[in-house]
């Protein structure tokens, strides 16, 4: 009988290869004959393609690609184009924005130029698959949840690398394209402007980011759990709840006197989801622009606690008058 | 099934080894330096430590000599620092030098052994200066050195050349006039900010210029008008790279000297942070007073990539001891390093 308390999928049901429903007229044709990969299937769906590409797609890719090419190839030149040093050094290696100097101007190409075109080519690849995702969920006759949830992550992108450069006057405020370059940003970002984990808008953030996790730990294992029952048949049971619903209620019930059911529990998952960009996108966005300093920000607004001082006085030799 | 999650666990064992590789081997222990809850805290690994203890051994201090007698400048010619030492005392000031800068070299090093007088080689010019450079900072760096002190051997360790000293950086081979490929000042994995990518020369703008460091407002909202806190985050990455380069140089992390949820707050640092303030002034006056001006009397090939002269930073003097020598008072047995020579 088959088993579904297993990391992995221990059926594969193979049917006969298909294209999907027929699309509507005016759409491209899909791309590439489906195959299936056992071992895909394991963790997926074992059928592979066919893919639509589209115009969206194309376009997307495009400039996408040219984004990626134009940074990997700032990279290489930056360690004198040697491969080598390329492949020791890529988490090192970034595309930096202009320097502070050159508030919202457009920089020589050398001085963050390149970095300008990239966010640009960036951004429109971006929102070029945003709406592909859009058109694709509309031609397929779904809801348009995936493209909305998407947006809320391009919302955040859009703060850090645009909204809020412009806002600060300055292009040299945006996030490095690099590994380590936009974390160390990240630190810097938070040094600068008073430690970030006193931005209430960044708590509530790590809220919804830690709480995504537990509620795809909490369902994923409830749904599991009732798998016994054809507890995964989750559409079905929105309107006609069986016994695997029932019980997998029942034991939220018993656990902590309330549960959500097969229908709420993917609107928390999706909210929670969404509103971890959406809320951080808001507490950066107001870093530099309304609050430079947010632990003193929460010393007012009694957010951080005093300690006893363990240390005797220190004072600032700078105001003492201390030789240079 | 059962052949497939041997296949998996064979795969993921050698994986988690090769991700572990990269980590330290316990144990490590913590000492609390603050208030409890406020992460005010050092992390040390026995083991490493006992490495670095081995390291940072002060020598033993040659039998002072007596203080009768000639003075060294009434006996030897071209005296112009030290000369108020006894000769006995003035030739174990050499001696001691010789050990400490020379041990292989010997006098040679500095003096043509011909003619102990001569001024010919650049090495004893040099030398001239960095007496008076470590009276100077046992002198007027007191807020820095305290009653330890510094001599020769705090920096040189039996080097010629101290160990860790640093130049401005090269410029890389196609950075002239080349449209991609800026670096910006960071971006590369660099032992001088800890491997990190933060900005690798924290040196020039803070230990020779005087580029502000505080980066923090001191107001919860932004100011308007002229009031308005101006630091970019970018500098806050070069700030950010002078301190990883002090926690490297100090063998210490963030919490030595501030208590990291409010970097800025002075009440709330240790009493280290203002020791290290006044070491960021006092590199910066070694560096402009003494061995810039030398840039001239060194040959080329002691300079730098772009033609400067060696100059110091925190790891000169630490070398990874929070307390250079772990705070062994070598400067006490050798007065005469104690005050700017008279002229």
């Amino acid at each position: 009988m088959a088993e579904y308390q297993n990391l992995f999928t221990s059926v594969q049901p193979v049917g006969p290869l298909h294209d999907g429903v027929a699309l509507p007229r005016g759409d491209d044709k899909r791309l590439g004959t489906p195959f299936l990969f056992h071992l895909l299937g394991r963790i997926g769906n074992a059928q592979i393609g066919p893919v639509y590409l589209g115009t969206l797609g194309v376009a997307s890719l495009l400039f996408g690609t040219l984004a990626f090419n134009i940074i990997g190839f700032n990279m290489l030149a930056s360690v004198d184009w040697s491969p080598i040093e390329l492949i020791r050094q890529l988490f090192w290696l970034a595309l930096e924005p202009p320097p502070p100097a050159f508030g919202l101007g457009i920089p020589p190409l050398a001085q963050g130029g390149w970095w300008l075109i990239v966010g640009f080519m960036l951004t429109v690849s971006i929102l070029l698959w945003w709406t592909r995702t859009y058109r694709r969920a509309r031609q397929l006759g779904l809801g348009t949840h995936v493209a909305w949830a998407y947006a809320a992550a391009i919302w955040l992108y859009l703060v850090c690398g645009l909204f809020r450069p412009i806002m600060m006057g300055s292009w040299s405020e945006a996030v490095p394209f690099g590994i380590f370059p936009h974390l160390d940003w990240v630190s810097a970002l938070s040094l600068r402007y008073g430690n970030l984990f006193y931005n209430p808008f960044h708590a509530l953030s790590i809220v919804f980011l830690y709480g995504s996790v537990l509620l795809f730990a909490m369902h994923g294992a409830t749904i599991l759990a009732v798998s016994r029952f054809g507890g995964e048949r989750e559409i079905e049971q929105i309107v006609d709840r069986g016994t695997a619903s029932e019980r997998a209620a029942l034991f939220w019930r018993w656990t902590m006197g309330f549960n959500a059911t097969m229908e709420s529990i993917h609107r928390w998952a999706w909210w929670f989801a969404v509103l971890c960009p959406l809320v951080g996108g808001v507490g950066i966005l107001l870093t530099g622009t309304v609050v430079d300093n947010w632990y003193l920000w929460s010393v007012n607004h009694h957010v951080a606690p005093a300690y006893p001082l363990v240390s005797p006085t220190v004072l600032d030799p700078a105001i003492l008058g201390a030789k240079p | 099934m059962k052949t497939s999650l041997r296949l998996l666990l064979a795969a993921l064992v050698p994986a988690a080894a090769a991700l572990l590789s990269g980590c330290e081997r316990p144990p490590i222990e913590t000492v609390q330096t603050g208030f409890r809850g406020t992460g005010m805290e050092q992390i040390y690994n026995p083991r490493t430590l006992l490495k670095q203890a081995s390291l940072n051994q002060a020598p033993v201090a040659t039998e002072a000599a007596s203080a009768d007698g000639p003075k060294a400048k009434d006996i030897y010619k071209n005296v112009q620092v030290l000369g108020d030492l006894s000769v006995a005392q003035f030739n174990r000031h050499m001696a001691s030098i010789t050990q400490w800068v020379a041990p292989d070299a010997g006098c040679a090093y500095c003096h043509n052994l011909e003619n102990f007088a001569e001024d010919t080689k650049y090495t004893k010019v040099v030398a001239r200066r960095m007496i008076q450079m470590t009276q100077r900072v046992n002198q007027d760096w007191k807020a820095h050195v305290a009653e330890t002190g510094v001599t020769c051997y705090t920096c040189h360790r039996g080097n010629n050349i101290p160990a860790n000293v640093w130049f401005a950086p090269k410029d890389r081979k196609y950075t002239t006039n080349s449209v991609m490929g800026d670096l910006a000042g960071q971006n590369l994995a660099s032992k001088s900010v800890g491997l990190t990518s933060l900005p690798f020369d924290p040196f020039t703008p803070y230990l020779k210029d005087a580029a502000p460091i505080r980066v923090n407002g001191n107001t919860a909202m932004v100011l308007r008008g002229d009031a308005v806190n101006r630091s970019s985050t970018k500098q806050a990455e070069h700030t950010y790279s002078l301190m990883v380069h002090m926690s490297e140089s100090l063998g210490v992390n963030c919490t030595y000297c501030h208590n990291t949820r409010n970097f800025a707050s002075w009440e709330e640092s240790r009493p280290q942070r203002v020791t290290a303030w006044h070491g960021i002034r006092m590199a910066r006056d070694l560096n402009n007073d003494y061995m810039t001006p030398l840039t001239d009397t060194f040959p080329a090939h002691r300079l730098g990539p772009k033609g400067d002269v060696a100059k110091v930073n925190c790891t000169t003097c630490h070398q990874g001891a929070y307390k250079p020598l772990y705070g062994a008072a070598m400067a006490k047995d050798f007065p005469e390093l104690q005050a700017v020579a008279k002229p």
